[in-house]
């Protein structure tokens, strides 16, 4: 008979586990490491979001995502809200901090989250997913206000941070950054809020142009004193009538 | 008195009683009144908790407390058991999230809960909770009201109150057309009955702790905000003196 409320009652005995019923369960479940089933393939992201970008301005934070799910080069999913990254790491990711949350919600004591401490906390997430040679296979930047602070951070999937007035996520799309430097840097507490939609735009528009990755569809979250704001969904106007003049790629034949 | 068949909640009396839950259920008694009101958009928890102590920081030993971002919890009876059970309650709420990536509905917490108190009626190395909690929520099927008793029974109400004044309670819920009343109308409601059942004579001070669960909460489960909390708390006293007049 089990005595022991504490340490058993509820938790179904496991015999893979602890084949002999040992005292106390928990204290005995041994820890897998990394190499538990041999060294496994290195993982790679399967439906992976793109393009996001965020920038300070006077008010706060502003950021902007496209609603693009790709499956490797297919554009397989238009219309998911904000992506960076492996889409079921994202969803995971998304689960933890909502655990989080809760857990300080029924706290109950006064204190609250800010910007910082979720950033801090995502930063020591993915550090330690790193170092377990399981990495959740996104880049996110953390945007956020809070006592007329605002506060802008990225954090990779190497556990990599750093804080600059604007930022933009994944490896190799280094197209909108200058950009981004250019229109923000140094203007940070001046910028409006028309102006940086429309800086963001401008980004989203060149991202759309070059980057095979992108779709034209896309929304815009602004972090200011007043709460979060995010934006249906939205496109601007393209030129490719230019398109037709060149050659040399693809299948032309003259 | 009961020849030995009190010293274990693994035994039965030979008239089929098992005499450690029913005082389980003294303890129970004993306590500050808990009451919940389930309305038509939402749900009231009310709590009268005795101060045995003027040397307490006021608002301490919050009986009244959150199991989940809309689901709250008062309990009436031994304090630690009451925060055993709410703790219990975020475990079993935190295990549905983790295993059905949605937000529990009361009934799966209620159940789990009645499971877990009644595997303390089974055996000789526990006691039975001294605590009946009353669970409030308003979730995907809209406002939910349950009791957990320490027999592990439970069953769902449009209005509930355990603790001392709970019989006065429940003749003033039956009063009251419960489906109709707002969120708003029932913190005052439940504001009155804990004035009005609070015993002056046998227990001095109490503490009202009032939250609520509703539209006007965006569903989460909160303290009843202090200006409302305040104006609530007066018009029940005001209404209690009233009474006195008559």
């Amino acid at each position: 008979m089990d005595h022991f409320p504490g340490t058993h009652w509820g938790k179904p005995r496991n015999d893979n586990i602890d084949a002999y019923g040992t005292y106390p369960l928990h204290a005995h479940q041994p820890r897998t490491d990394a190499f538990a089933d041999g060294v496994q393939r290195t993982q790679q992201p399967v439906v992976t979001g793109a393009s996001v970008l965020a920038l300070k301005y006077k008010d706060g934070i502003m950021m902007a995502a496209d609603n693009l799910a790709s499956y490797g080069s297919l554009a397989r999913f238009k219309d998911i809200q904000r992506a960076s990254g492996d889409m079921a790491d994202f969803q995971q990711l998304k689960h933890i901090l909502d655990t989080l949350l809760i857990e300080q919600f029924v706290q109950d004591d006064g204190h609250k989250f800010g910007p910082t401490e979720i950033y801090e906390y995502l930063s020591r997430l993915m550090y330690g997913r790193r170092s377990k040679m399981d990495p959740l296979w996104n880049s996110l930047l953390v945007g956020g206000f809070k006592d007329g602070k605002s506060f802008l951070g990225y954090v990779d999937l190497l556990g990599t941070t750093y804080s600059a007035p604007t930022l933009r996520n994944w490896v190799w799309r280094y197209i909108a950054q200058p950009l981004l430097r250019k229109s923000v840097e140094g203007r940070e507490d001046t910028l409006t809020e028309e102006e940086a939609v429309k800086i963001l735009e401008g980004c989203m528009k060149v991202l759309f142009y070059r980057d095979a990755r992108s779709l034209n569809k896309y929304q815009i979250a602004a972090v200011t004193e007043k709460g979060i704001w995010i934006s249906d969904s939205r496109s601007v106007e393209t030129e490719w009538a230019f398109a037709e003049g060149i050659r040399g790629y693809g299948a032309q034949t003259q | 008195m009961n020849s030995g068949y009190d010293l274990s909640s693994s035994t039965y009396s030979p008239d089929g009683r098992i005499f450690q839950v029913e005082y389980a259920n003294k303890a129970v008694e004993n306590s500050g009144t808990a009451i919940g009101l389930r309305v038509k958009d939402g749900v009231v928890l009310a709590l009268e908790k005795l101060v045995h102590s003027k040397l307490l920081v006021p608002g301490t030993n919050r009986r009244i407390q959150t199991v989940d971002r809309h689901i709250g919890i008062a309990t009436a009876g031994l304090l630690a058991d009451g925060r055993h059970l709410a703790s219990r309650a975020f475990d079993e709420s935190l295990n549905y999230r983790e295993t059905y990536r949605s937000e529990p509905p009361l009934s799966a917490i209620a159940e789990r809960l009645g499971l877990y108190v009644q595997a303390y009626t089974l055996y000789s190395s526990v006691r039975p909770f001294g605590i009946s909690a009353i669970l409030g929520a308003v979730d995907k099927d809209g406002p939910a009201l349950y009791v957990v008793e320490p027999s592990g029974i439970y069953y769902g109400y449009n209005g509930a109150a355990v603790g001392k004044g709970r019989q006065l309670a429940k003749t003033e819920l039956e009063k009251l057309k419960l489906s109709e009343l707002t969120t708003r109308e029932a913190v005052f409601e439940a504001a009155r009955i804990m004035h009005l059942v609070h015993d002056d004579s046998k227990d001095k001070e109490f503490e009202l702790e009032l939250s609520w669960i509703g539209a006007e909460t965006n569903g989460l489960h909160l303290p009843v905000p202090k200006d409302l909390f305040e104006e609530a708390d007066k018009k029940g006293r005001d209404a209690l003196d009233a009474d006195m007049e008559d």
